[in-house]
């Protein structure tokens, strides 16, 4: 089989999931573990995956429990080396099923580090996985809106603690609810254009999702409206994108996505420098923040922001994923001081 | 934090087994960025072959190099030394953690006898009292207690009551581990109590703490490189995983980077366990934390165990840098003089900040090299206690592909993990060495699977993970398809180079010739990529110049370079391969780039300078191997390659790299090959009139028996085909040359043996030098302290010589004049001389670097490699050096691992055994051999000295030391026969009984009790020989770390030089105050 790409370039490789041609935005992940919870979190829907470390499906698939959402998110994967034997303790079945199971298109045997060069080098780029025949219609998912695909059609609730949060699912991973979940909380998951406005709610959570951020207006409307009532607010990833839209400021695309689970992210207040697990290709452009709001975060490596807090408001996002999985967990503690500021009345 | 103005930096002297090349990096990493920031640098390091004790020299415009130390010590690594070194210099600070345990010990002695408080010294990066948490086991496992951290269930017990007690409490079996131990010294698998009892004997005499441990058989291995600033930053740059699982000691385990079967969960699990260990210990710099990982958890949940912490820059951080691309221990030495990790840049990419932790999109695979065949009786089994000398590092995008690169790499005559040319390497009595695990553990598993012998079946034996099985059974499958395929099918061979297969192995299983496969598989075009490290997988782009090659790309990450030269690197530590070819390399590549050339380095040995990012213009960490030096030459162009410094594995290429077309620098290669081949440097000899000793080479037992008879005994036997890996003997008579040739050696037309006349009682001296187009264009002349029969390689040398006849230096640079000739050398070379009387004879010559390269540099103030390097360039290099009349004496003594190696008989012989070496400057000889001999850990007696002295000789030669000893106060005991001869020849000693006799009193225990504290036994027959008693002594000694001497002429030299000194002292003077 072959992936193609948009200027016809080709690389030849073999198979090792499902028999079906598919097309997509092909991006890159550089993370050493964790293809488990990148293939379902749902920022990836849609999209074909490289994954630049060669070695994958070492350690097979665990069952549901570690996942990030109900099924396998992306459509297409590009390996260098697929490991037909896994083991593991937890494993119930090799990535080569799950991905025949999940109609999940897979090539191996290419030169990932190749791709991934050209990949950083035009930055969004289409391409197709292709088993047999022509290559079709190469389609952009960024003209469409992906939140809205990848969101819930229907509020779910989690707990059933004192302290009642709306959690806004733009396509979240599963890790934002198990942070959030605690004997204090109960969890309102709405979908990204719910209007919660009417309903009764302690704070407001916004979570990871993929796209463009611009793509998101209803979202944005609303949390302006929460900003009006003066609830506190955490965002994470497009939830940091959605509240600095909402709060005035703009965002951009950046030359090159941040795609890791190693990058380095600076809080601007204390100088502490956290490593943090990535998947994203906008930015918030900090220079157009509002006088009241200030820099949280900014990367290490490139200066890009990375996170927003309001001065004196309890109105804070990070650009990074605080829940890890897969990544480092470094920044876990955002969650709790946000409940625990909520716990304590503080905010 | 003010920044310091001095820093006293603590070297690791020679190297041994469990502290190799590995601290040279990371000392000379730290002395650069010291220097960087304006401060004095005062480094405190025996071992005269590394980079770190260079000093500046100066460039063509008079302008001196950077990033060098200000001053240096050749001194032992004692407390006493150190001492008058602080007071002497007044240092503010103390830098102890790029010196490896030895200097870690120091530093924490030093503290602990008050020297550094009441010099105002302060201690860099991590306090004292966190190393003692990490070192002392009791307040190890409480701290990780305090933070609900676990560890091995384990108790620290200070004597063999408590020991046995604990074992007890936790049940065997037990691990057994010595707390302030490097590399697991003392440590091990005790099975029950009989066995607990026979390994903790005399053991608290060295050891003041000894752990009993929960045995953890079968649990991954998982370790974590971490770095931490003062203002609590924390990262980790890398995790590696053990194939080998639990109970085989990291340093003997084949190590993968990253970790292959870890899971995100486990993964990120066991580095926010390590994040939150190393912040609640309080470590600042780097440090790796170890772990066991259950591979089959109960509850299904993360189940581990912390096994250590070390506070320190380690061999496992030399490897981690040199896998992931980040500079561990430049960034450790700017972390300790108080920078934050964000403040830092990553020096390699300068894309990043040093808060960064590295992505990997290739794996790289360690892998231990052992020389334990080296030794008689040593046995080969592996476990807790590190017995390998050196690694390896491959870097691939498969595991196949690494592991077999890995396995060439070794250079051990191994092809890779299976189709080996000289058809060695068949294992069979397989399941043995796998359950067992030994050194041949590896090629026991290819020879089970060659076998029918399943994935799991091994796992049942090994406790191997099924993945890495799985692994391993692919590459035998690729040779199955290769050996039913009679024609050149590309998309196998492309397989099986992507599987790690050479040329040689395809050619092995296809029947066809090495360089005939690299033909075919070029014309289909099947080359290698060359890809670059860059620490962050391609994500973004970053300037490195660390290269390696594989066969899972389709596209190179560089382009040619223009105007370079490129240099072979030695490859693995090894017994006769140490830091001294690395120190050669890296003075080839200053030279060439001092000239403003592109430089190139080949090299596989990750504990290495030649491999550090910023000593070359590219570094390419792969093979040493003809085919991978030709992919790299064919790709590069260079406009010549170096072998002369790299060491034997260079110098074999020479010849092979001038018959495929590449221009190699220097001599030519066709010349080299003269002085390698026995027959034709003989008949040089002759042709030059030059004296060798008489020797033959035989093809039958028959022959060898006449022979030997009609040279006399004792001769010289050097098979050229070894079964045991023991290469060379002295035979004393026909019937040890018998018992050798029958257990060492295949006597065959095709494996003859060499039959040399053993010259007894002569000297020794070494000629190195360099010459130009034939030319002698510098020399510099030593001379061993012991007589021919003890390996030049573990042979105490001294420069300038002290004993030789002006008559003889001159004959012998006459005859090296007549040899440079007519090989028209041009470059560095080494030639060995035997003196006795007025005859001088020339036992062999070495057309390339020799060990003593740095040694001779630095003793004579000039460098040769640097000459050599010009030579070969063609630069003007002729002058007056002066190398013979020095105002100063310099002792090189050799360092053991005996300690480490159970079983081996602590002689010196013909056959190599040391592991390193240091070297000392004197104001006398004498005061330089006891320094010397101190700096390669002998300790100096102060009471009661055993004598045993096999041969009537050596009692004669010997008296006069022992009245030396006897007036020096020295109590004296002498074993029966020896002691005999004293009384009758007035020395008054007390006689003890052999070991075997089991009379009282006896040697045994007088050793056991630690009555004597310095042990003199000559064997019987020179070179040594097997003799029990003296065995059972001599090895009791090492085990129970008595020091030992065992040559005639050290002994004497010993004692005459101790006895000189007693009035005299030892001071400690810097390197640059001898040379003023």
């Amino acid at each position: 089989m072959r992936l193609i790409f948009q200027d016809n370039t080709t690389f030849e490789g073999e198979s090792f999931g499902a028999d079906v041609n598919v097309a997509g935005e092909v991006v890159f992940a550089t993370g050493m573990t964790g293809y488990v919870e990148a293939f379902t979190d749902p920022s990836f829907a849609g999209q074909i995956v490289v994954l630049t470390y060669p070695l994958i499906g070492n350690y097979g698939v665990p069952d549901k429990s570690t996942w990030e959402s109900e099924k396998m998110q992306i459509a297409g994967l590009v390996v260098s080396e697929y490991s037909s034997h896994y083991s593991h303790h937890d494993a119930l079945s090799s990535l080569s099923e799950w991905c025949k199971a999940s109609g999940v298109s897979a090539i191996q045997g290419v030169d990932t580090r190749a791709i991934t060069k050209m990949l950083r080098e035009k930055g969004s780029t289409l391409g197709q996985l292709i088993h047999s025949g022509e290559a079709g219609v190469f389609s952009d998912p960024n003209t469409e809106n992906l939140v809205a695909k990848v969101s819930p059609k229907e509020v779910k609730t989690y707990g059933n603690g004192p302290i009642r949060i709306i959690f806004v699912d733009c396509g979240a991973k599963e890790n934002i609810v198990r942070s959030l979940v605690r004997p204090e909380t109960t969890i309102v998951r709405v979908p990204w254009d719910y209007d919660y406005s009417k309903e009764e709610y302690h704070a407001l959570m916004l979570s990871n999702g993929p796209g463009d951020p611009q793509k998101c207006g209803p979202a944005v409307e609303q949390i302006k409206k929460a900003m009006a009532a003066g609830k506190p607010i955490l965002g994470v990833c497009l939830g940091n994108q959605l509240l600095s839209l909402a709060a005035g400021a703009t965002t951009y695309k950046l030359p090159y996505g941040h795609r890791g689970q190693n990058v380095p992210c600076t809080d601007v207040e204390t100088g502490r420098c956290y490593i943090t697990s990535q998947n994203h290709g906008f930015a918030v452009d900090e220079a157009t923040l509002p006088s009241d709001w200030k820099p949280w975060f900014k990367n290490a490596n490139d200066g890009s922001n990375e996170g927003i807090k309001h001065a004196s408001k309890p109105w804070r996002s990070v650009q990074f994923h605080p829940e890890a999985s897969p990544g480092p967990t470094d920044t876990s503690w955002i969650f709790d001081q946000f409940l625990n500021d909520l716990i304590a009345n503080k905010i | 934090m003010t920044k310091p103005k001095k820093i006293l930096l603590l070297g690791s002297g020679g190297l041994r087994i469990g502290q190799a090349g590995e601290f040279d990096y990371s000392g000379s990493q730290a002395i650069k960025a010291f220097k960087e920031e304006g401060i004095k640098v005062v480094l405190m390091n025996p071992n005269i072959a590394t980079v770190q004790t260079d000093l500046p020299r100066l460039d063509s415009s008079g302008k001196a190099g950077e990033g060098f130390a200000d001053r240096v010590y050749f001194l032992p690594l004692t407390e006493e030394f150190a001492a008058q070194v602080i007071e002497k210099e007044k240092p503010d600070a103390i830098a102890l953690s790029f010196g490896g345990q030895t200097a870690l010990n120091l530093g924490l002695a030093l503290e602990a006898n008050g020297v550094l408080k009441k010099n105002n010294v302060r201690v860099l990066g991590t306090p004292v009292s966190v190393i003692r948490d990490t070192e002392d086991r009791e307040l190890f496992v409480q701290k990780l207690k305090e933070i609900n951290v676990k560890t091995a269930r384990s108790i620290a017990t200070s004597n063999e009551k408590e020991a046995l007690a604990a074992a007890k409490e936790i049940g065997f079996p037990i691990m057994v581990r010595a707390g302030f131990a490097l590399g697991g010294e003392g440590s091990g698998l005790v099975r029950d109590e009989k066995e607990l009892k026979e390994r903790i004997k005399g053991v608290f005499r060295s050891v003041s703490q000894l752990l009993i441990e929960e045995y953890l058989a079968g649990w991954k291995e998982v370790e974590y490189e971490v770095v931490r600033d003062a203002a609590d930053n924390c990262i980790t740059v890398c995790n590696m995983e053990n194939v080998d699982p639990m109970g085989v000691h990291t340093g003997e385990s084949i190590v993968v980077a990253p970790s292959q079967t870890l899971s995100n969960v486990e993964y990120h699990g066991l580095r926010e366990v390590a994040i939150k260990t190393i912040r609640h210990l309080g470590i600042v710099g780097e440090c790796n934390i170890q772990y066991a990982l259950n591979p089959h958890p109960e509850t299904g949940e993360l189940d581990y165990r912390v096994i250590e912490v070390n506070a320190r820059l380690s061999r496992s951080s030399a490897l981690a840098s040199k896998a992931t691309g980040y500079p561990l221990a430049a960034v450790a030495a700017k972390l300790i003089l108080g920078y934050t990790l964000p403040e830092l840049r990553n020096s390699i990419t300068k894309k990043t900040t040093a808060c960064f932790e590295p992505a990997l999109d290739y794996l790289v695979l360690k892998m231990p090299r052992w020389d334990l065949n080296k030794f008689d009786n040593a046995a080969n089994r592996i476990g807790s206690e590190m017995k390998s000398v050196g690694e390896v590092m491959a870097i691939g995008r498969s595991f196949e592909e690494v592991l077999q690169k890995a396995l060439r790499m070794i250079n051990i005559g191994a092809d890779g993990f299976t189709a080996h040319r000289s058809g060695n390497f068949k294992i069979k009595d397989y399941k043995d060495h796998i359950q067992n695990p030994t050194t041949q553990r590896i090629f026991a598993i290819a020879e089970a699977f060659r076998d029918g012998i399943t994935v799991e079946e091994i796992h049942e034996w090994s406790g191997i993970d099924v993945w890495f099985l799985e692994k391993m059974r692919n590459i035998m499958e690729t040779e199955n398809r290769l050996t039913t395929r009679s024609d050149f099918d590309p998309s196998i061979v492309r397989k099986a180079k992507k599987d790690g297969f050479s040329d040689a192995q395809i050619a092995t299983i296809t029947k066809k010739k090495e360089l005939e496969i690299r033909d075919i598989r070029k014309k289909a075009g099947i080359i290698p990529a060359i890809k670059q490290i860059d620490t962050l997988a391609g994500e973004f782009p970053a300037e490195t110049n660390y290269l390696y090659l594989t066969y899972h790309g389709s596209e190179n990450d560089v382009q040619p370079g223009s105007s370079q030269i490129a240099v072979l690197g030695s490859g693995p530590y090894a017994i006769g391969t140490s830091v001294e070819f690395d120190w050669s390399c890296v003075q080839v590549l200053k030279t060439l780039r001092a000239k403003g050339l592109g430089t190139i380095m080949i090299n596989s040995n990750p504990e290495t300078v030649s491999t550090d990012y910023d000593i070359s213009d590219r570094l390419y960490f792969d093979e040493l191997t003809l085919e991978r030096v030709l992919d790299i030459v064919e790709f590069e162009n260079p406009q010549g390659i170096v072998v002369s410094t790299g060491g034997q594995i260079a110098n074999n290429l020479a010849l092979k790299l001038l018959n495929s077309g590449v221009k190699v620098m220097g001599t030519d290669p066709k010349d080299i090959d003269k002085a390698e081949s026995r027959h034709e440097f003989s008949k040089l000899l002759d042709e030059l009139g030059v004296d060798q000793p008489e020797w033959t080479e035989i093809t039958t037992w028959a022959a060898a028996k006449k022979s030997a008879a009609k040279m006399g005994y004792p001769v010289l036997v050097r098979p050229s085909y070894v079964l045991s890996g023991a290469a060379m003997r002295i035979a004393h008579d026909e019937e040890s040359l018998e018992k050798f040739l029958k257990k060492a050696a295949d006597v065959s037309s095709d494996h003859p043996v060499v039959i040399s006349k053993f010259v007894e009682n002569a000297r020794e001296i070494e000629i190195d030098g360099v010459c130009k187009g034939g030319e002698l264009v510098i020399y510099a002349i030593s001379e061993h302290v012991e007589n021919a029969g003890t390996h030049s390689g573990d042979a105490t040398v001294v420069l300038p010589p002290q004993r030789t006849y002006l008559e003889t230096i001159r004959r012998a640079k006459d005859i090296t004049k007549k040899i440079a000739k007519s090989l028209n050398i041009t470059g560095p070379f080494n030639i060995q001389f035997l003196a006795k009387d007025n005859r001088i004879q020339v036992i062999e010559c070495n057309v390339r670097a020799s060990r003593s390269f740095p040694f001779v540099s630095k003793v004579t103030g000039y460098n040769f490699i640097e000459l050599a390097t010009r030579a070969m360039l063609g630069d003007d290099v002729s002058g007056h050096y002066r190398t013979v009349d020095l105002d100063y004496v310099a002792v090189k003594s050799p360092q053991f691992s005996f300690s480490r190696i159970k079983g081996a008989d602590p002689v010196r012989s013909v056959e190599m055994a040391s592991t390193g070496e240091v070297a000392v400057f004197g104001d006398s000889y004498s005061e330089a051999l006891v320094k010397s001999m101190m700096a390669a850990d002998f300790k100096l007696p102060q009471k009661a000295v055993l004598v045993s002295l096999g041969k009537e000789e050596n009692k004669i030669k010997l008296l006069e030391s022992i009245k030396q000893l006897e007036d020096m106060k020295f109590k004296i005991y002498a074993t029966e026969n020896t002691a005999d001869f004293l009384m009758v020849n007035g020395v008054e000693c007390e006689k003890v009984f052999k070991i075997s006799t089991e009379k009282s009193p006896n040697v045994s225990e007088l050793l056991t009790e630690g009555t004597v504290d310095l042990i003199i036994n000559i064997p019987t027959k020179g070179g040594g020989a097997e003799n029990s008693d003296g065995f059972t002594i001599r090895r009791q000694a090492i085990d129970l770390r008595v020091p030992l001497i065992t040559n005639r002429q050290l002994a004497e030299g010993f004692i005459h030089a101790l006895s000189e000194i007693q009035g005299s002292g030892l001071e400690a003077k810097a390197w640059d105050e001898y040379r003023q």
